[in-house]
């Protein structure tokens, strides 16, 4: 069981971090290992945020001698940005093994991730112009506070608390995912993906990476395959109901839309909640209720449904 | 070790692992009806409080959780509450379980899951949504919600009237018992799945495998049925379930505009269960 949530905000900007902290908070019986954020910002011009992490929270705990590995590992990243004329125009510690990096680079993406995340035990969590995604051990509150996520401002969001079923407790199996390598796609998942072996040999095959054992990373990879084959996000959405077994509910956010989808038994929970101003959607009622506190009208989407707004 | 036998090493030992029988102690949860007692308020639980449907009680559940909630009415009802007013409930689960006695119950607002399950006798009005497993394992009384309902509404309901006015999720009534759960809108896949017994009413439409694997019961569906469910067969509607439709629907204000003569009646085939004594060839055509 794991819990996901998402909003959009239809009249522009609002304060998304603490309301996504909020309805993510309401959730934590759902899931109490791990909480994940995507959050949707003001797209910087000809710029992109880098949120990337260097070691495991749990690391951090393991001798001394990680701290200067820490210390080495963001050194050889900054070196490696420098090599590949990436103009880092600020940085940000979120916390000692997590960091974000407002970058200019006109480059390679791809190559940009792959070089840095071929340091040990670096992973880019998020790229984009809006996204910024932020995951680590922990309930949403406490998340939260750590990145300094209450102020953030932004048009919309995704996030997720996990109750680790199938892999570890770590942030690398955290959620949402970045559907690396493309900017600005991240995707929370609730429930589990039957055929996930077979798909992710397929698609390791025509060389994705991929970073966890997590079956909710594979969506993210089919996504952002999907996206460059050319489909929209309505198109991949429906694809990946017929093609993916299992039971789920998943929201995709991109820099511009946001979308759900369902199994073909709708065996996985979402309540959704639409206004001319706010689309909010959660696995359970009280967690839109967070942001929401007035009696409203929600609904169930049925089996295999797929929904998709513009953000 | 002196004075310990073989045998009692062995008995220790077998202890040990678990091989050995032990006499439980405890409250037994079994209630004993007195026939000698019906005609003094029939079939009331022993410990059912005496309540008086004029008393009324409310109070904000908004700063309230579960467990308190649920308290409160149980502690107003044994001080004699007869119509007690929720207000606020704020869509947490489990509210208004477990209640096994006469009483009016009015949810001013919305349940998150298992909304009024393993209930035997209240009259419960939600003026908001219900989440997942509403009324699950109702015995008897009535539950009547104003909007719509998520999935398995009703899931193995024995007894009584389950009414959502707006549309539910999927599964609704699975293994229904007995009772009758009544739609106003429309309803997902596999509605009525494993029905034994029991009557529901969709007044709009119907998702896949309405009706699958269902061993009895009947379903009513006002408006479109995407596809039938293993061994779900339609009937012809009869004067008796026009009649039984109409009062029915009639008696929750949700008879519609053109009457009931549309509905199509579903029931089971009868050929899954007695599966296991059909010829292999017989067996193929079933499926």
């Amino acid at each position: 069981m794991c819990g996901i949530a998402g909003l959009i905000h239809r009249d522009g900007a609002a304060n998304i971090g603490r309301e996504m902290t909020d309805m993510l908070q309401a959730l934590k019986h759902r899931g109490p290992d791990s909480t994940g954020f995507a959050l949707y910002g003001e797209p910087g011009r000809n710029e992109f945020v880098m949120r990337f992490k260097v070691a495991e929270q749990e690391d951090m705990d393991k001798g001394f001698e990680i701290h200067d590995a820490v210390k080495q590992r963001r050194a050889t990243v900054e070196e490696r940005l420098k090599n590949l004329g990436v103009n880092v125009i600020d940085r940000e510690d979120a916390t000692e093994y997590a960091y974000r990096y407002r970058i200019q680079h006109d480059g390679d993406m791809k190559k940009l991730a792959d070089f840095i995340e071929d340091i040990e035990g670096t992973e880019i969590m998020s790229m984009g112009n809006a996204l910024e995604l932020v995951k680590d051990l922990g309930d949403a509150t406490v998340v939260s506070e750590q990145y300094g996520l209450g102020k953030f401002r932004g048009t919309h969001g995704i996030g997720h608390t996990r109750m680790a079923t199938e892999s570890d407790v770590d942030i690398r199996s955290a959620h949402p995912y970045w559907a690396y390598p493309y900017n600005d796609i991240a995707v929370v998942h609730n429930g589990q993906i039957t055929n996930y072996w077979m798909m992710r040999r397929e698609f390791e095959r025509r060389g994705h990476r991929f970073m966890s054992s997590c079956d909710s990373e594979l969506l993210a990879v089919y996504t952002a395959y999907n996206l460059d084959q050319g489909a929209s996000l309505e198109d991949s959405l429906k694809q990946s109901v017929e093609e993916i077994d299992g039971v789920f509910s998943y929201l995709v956010a991109t820099k511009d839309e946001l979308g759900l989808a369902k199994d073909c038994m709708a065996a996985k929970p979402m309540v959704l909640y639409e206004t001319d101003d706010l689309v909010a959607m959660a696995s359970e009622e009280m967690s839109i209720r967070a942001i929401v506190p007035h009696e409203i009208d929600t609904w169930d989407p049925y089996n295999s449904e797929v929904r998709v707004w513009q953000a | 070790m002196a004075g310990v036998t073989t045998q009692e090493v062995q008995e220790q030992k077998s202890h040990d692992l678990g091989m050995h029988t032990e006499s439980l102690s405890g409250r037994t949860q079994q209630r004993f009806f007195d026939i000698e007692k019906l005609g003094e308020g029939g079939f009331g639980y022993p410990d059912a409080p005496d309540v008086d449907f004029n008393k009324r009680a409310e109070f904000d559940a908004a700063e309230m959780d579960t467990k308190d909630i649920n308290l409160e009415i149980r502690n107003l009802t044994k001080q004699g509450y007869g119509t007690i007013v929720v207000k606020n409930p704020g869509a947490k689960h489990s509210l208004g379980v477990g209640l096994l006695h006469r009483l009016n119950l009015i949810f001013e607002g919305s349940l998150g899951y298992f909304g009024c399950g393993l209930t035997d006798g209240p009259n419960v009005r939600i003026h908001g949504r219900v989440g997942w497993a509403c009324g699950e394992n109702m015995m008897a009384g009535t539950i009547v919600i104003e909007k719509n309902a998520g999935s398995q509404f009703g899931a193995a309901i024995r007894g009584g009237d389950l009414v959502c006015k707006g549309s539910v999720g999927s599964r609704t009534g699975i293994d229904q018992k007995g009772g009758t759960i009544i739609v106003g809108g429309n309803t997902g896949s596999f509605t009525g799945f494993m029905m034994q017994r029991g009557r529901m009413i969709i007044c709009g439409n119907a998702g896949k495998n309405l009706g699958d694997s269902m061993y009895d019961g009947t379903l009513y569906v006002g408006g479109e049925i995407e596809d039938y469910g293993v061994d779900a067969v339609p009937e012809p509607l009869g004067n008796l379930d026009k009649a039984w439709l109409a009062r029915k629907l009639k008696m929750y204000d949700m008879l519609p505009a053109n009457g009931v003569d549309h509905f199509t009646k579903v029931v089971s085939g009868k050929q899954l269960w007695n599966y296991d004594n059909l010829e292999p060839n017989e067996k193929k055509l079933v499926l």
